[in-house]
């Protein structure tokens, strides 16, 4: 390790491949996770977050790399050996034990003393907001329980690493955003290094302190949840964290890095960009819903570099997530603009005629693949 | 009342199956076995062919010994059959599960009585496994395998290996990789995983294929009687011999019920002692 590195990371991949036969599942991986943090790998179903999670856990075997925990190499050390514990993507709560014969489990595989173990259950319990539980069978209890014993049951254990695969993928919506909260929480009091996997973006935005978007199994780009909103690196995080309006077109001008951009619909737009790309090269440009400003008259968005008008298509009320769609352009393409909640556009109606902008700095450009 | 007819006629099948079968041979089986002989052909009702069995030794020892040779089948028969379920259900993948299942069930395709001269042609003074023991030079002179215990145990388990593996395997299969997985991560190791969480898992499947195989070897006649031989003393050679040597039916009757009444307490006794109940056996397995 170099000298000026005195971070301790919990957890580091190197380079980490698995290949089933000739299918690479995950490749070439790098991460470094430091010592208490919150780390989310997201990416859509089958881009091989669970493969990824399950050989840090010591089920599968990497065809190649190197796993470290607290700085050692743990690709000798079986599952049960390893100082990390997983949160299974179905919880795997054992239905013939109680609640707190489940937690207990891993401490009587350690030879910890009985009165010692019934005590350290009934403090976990309590630090998950489950005291005197402990008899209850796994059948008897809601699904945010069982989400709390299946924690309780690892960090009871004083992981290095607590693994978590999907873990509220099960839950209904008002739970799930409820489990959120109470995850990162718990996280947060226990002081455990947590590796969270999920296709949710919002889960992987809210808890994380920083998250990976994971594609085909590499990882795209890794940061905090600020940078990949607002500053994706690829076109894929741009596309797959939040939402966005996109078009393809031909760079016209390109001067080190401030774009114009002629799109197929023939909408020239003004972006921002890598410096390397040059005129002529084909594009996707990206333009979140609430970067866009509306205005009923021109002049209200004279200072944006790009302004259209067009005529209100629909509008989607949900709340302070509203949004408007407007036709716009010669192609009379929609384009998604996130609703003010100042109340100033709250008496918009479908054929309206409405003028709108948006800066050429939050117009992100990347070069089409 | 269209429905209530749909009903009882759903159930006919089922009560004439069973009334036929078994409850009307068991009443006629009682009734005979209470008829005890004063004088030929003169009958009156007492229970003096069961007190025989209760003071006759050799009557009740033969039970005795055909209840504990068939729990040792049965524990056998699970000690080797576990493994191989557990291989079939969890381990083995796609063709080889096929073929690994279609082996257990390979025995059933000839008649048990086939089955057992098979394994005579094997033990016997002058069979397969002697003759290749002399032509190793690992023994001098032949060697009878056959007409012993061990002899009527290596049939009893070979007769009954299907019906212990078909409950386990579909007992095993049921439990999802991740409880195993699980079992691991937290820190167990093989021991613990089996003891804790697969047999655990797996409860129902061995109490239904432990009854099964006990209740098949306790009433087996072929399998004692053919590997071993004359003095086997299994009880059901004693009904046999009541039925048909001595044309003695009120003692065979007798006895015929009594391993009845007897098996049912040894299956429930056993019940009793793993915490089970039939009922969730029956519905879980
Ligand atoms: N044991 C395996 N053998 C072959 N292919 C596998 C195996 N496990 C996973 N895969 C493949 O690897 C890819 C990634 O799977 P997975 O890690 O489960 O993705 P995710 O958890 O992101 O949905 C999938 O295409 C899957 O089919
Ligand atoms: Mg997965």
């Amino acid at each position: 390790m170099t000298p000026e590195s005195p971070v301790a990371y919990d957890l580091e991949c190197r380079s980490l491949t698995k290949s089933f036969d000739d299918f690479v599942a995950v490749q070439s991986i790098d991460l470094a996770i430091p010592a208490g943090s919150f780390f989310s790998i997201l990416g859509p179903s089958g881009c091989g977050k669970t493969t990824l999670l399950r050989m840090m856990a010591g089920f599968v075997r990497p065809t190649s790399g190197d796993i470290l925990i607290k700085g050692r190499s743990v690709l000798d050390v079986p599952p049960n050996k390893r100082p990390v514990n997983m949160v299974f993507q179905h919880l795997a709560l054992f239905p013939m034990m109680s609640v707190a014969e489940n937690i207990g489990y891993g401490l009587r595989r350690r030879g910890v003393p009985r009165e010692d173990i019934a005590r350290r259950v009934e403090e976990a319990l309590v630090r998950v907001g489950l005291p005197g539980s402990g008899g209850k069978r796994i059948s008897q209890i809601s699904g945010g329980q069982k989400q709390r014993v299946a924690i309780a049951r690892c960090l009871v254990l004083d992981p290095d690493v607590l693994l978590l695969d999907e873990p509220l993928g099960a839950l209904d919506l008002k739970l799930r955003e409820h489990m959120k909260v109470e995850l990162k929480k718990l996280q947060h009091e226990f002081g455990t290094t947590f590796v969270y996997i999920t296709h949710d973006q919002s889960e992987a935005l809210v808890m994380s302190d920083r998250v990976a978007v994971m594609n085909a199994g590499r990882f795209e780009q890794v940061g905090t949840a600020q940078d990949l909103y607002y500053r994706p690196a690829t076109a894929f995080v741009a596309a797959f964290v939040g939402e966005s309006n996109k078009w393809r077109g031909k760079v016209e001008t390109a001067d080190a890095g401030r774009l114009t951009v002629l799109t197929e619909d023939g909408v020239r737009i003004a972006g921002s960009g890598e410096a390397a790309l040059a005129a002529g090269a084909t594009v996707d440009v990206f333009v979140r819903p609430e970067a866009v400003a509306l205005s009923r008259d021109a002049a209200g968005i004279a200072s944006m570099a790009n302004r259209m008008d067009g005529a209100v298509a629909s509008v989607l009320f949900n709340g302070a997530a509203s949004r408007v769609l407007i036709k716009a352009g010669a192609a009379q393409a929609e384009i998604d603009v996130a609703l003010p909640q100042t109340g100033e556009f709250n008496d918009l109606a479908p054929g309206q005629p409405i003028h709108f902008g948006w800066s050429d700095a939050q117009t992100t450009c990347f070069r089409a693949g | 009342m269209s429905r209530r007819l749909g009903f009882y006629l759903l159930l006919a099948p089922l009560v004439v199956w069973l009334g036929a079968l078994l409850i009307i041979p068991h009443i006629e089986l009682l009734l005979t076995s209470l008829q005890v002989k004063v004088k030929p052909r003169v009958y009156e009702f007492g229970f003096g062919n069961y007190a025989a069995f209760f003071t006759e030794p050799l009557y009740w020892n033969t039970f005795a010994r055909t209840a504990l040779m068939s729990i040792a089948a049965t524990a056998l028969t699970l000690i080797v059959g576990f493994p191989i379920s557990y291989y079939i259900a969890k381990l083995a993948r796609g063709r080889s599960r096929a073929i690994l299942f279609v082996l257990c069930l390979l025995p059933f395709w000839v008649s048990e009585l086939v089955r057992t001269f098979g394994w005579m042609i094997l033990l016997r003074e002058t069979g397969v496994v002697s003759n290749t023991l002399q032509w190793l030079g690992l023994s001098s002179g032949p060697i009878e395998f056959l007409y012993n215990d061990a002899a009527i145990m290596v049939g009893l388990v070979y007769t009954s290996m299907l019906f212990m593996v078909v409950p386990l395997v579909t007992t095993l299969e049921s439990l999802d990789d991740s409880y195993i997985e699980a079992g691991y991560d937290l820190g167990g190791n093989g021991f613990a995983v089996m003891r804790e969480i697969v047999i655990p898992h797996a409860m129902p499947g061995i109490v239904t294929g432990c009854i099964v195989v006990f209740m098949l070897s306790l009433g087996n006649y072929l399998t004692p009687i053919l590997l071993g031989g004359k003095d086997s003393l299994w009880f059901t050679e004693q009904i046999y011999a009541q039925f048909i040597t001595r044309f003695n039916w009120e003692q065979g009757s007798a006895f015929g019920f009594l391993l009845l009444v007897l098996s049912s307490l040894i299956v429930w006794a056993g019940l009793k002692l793993t915490g089970q109940t039939l009922g969730q056996t029956v519905g879980r397995g």
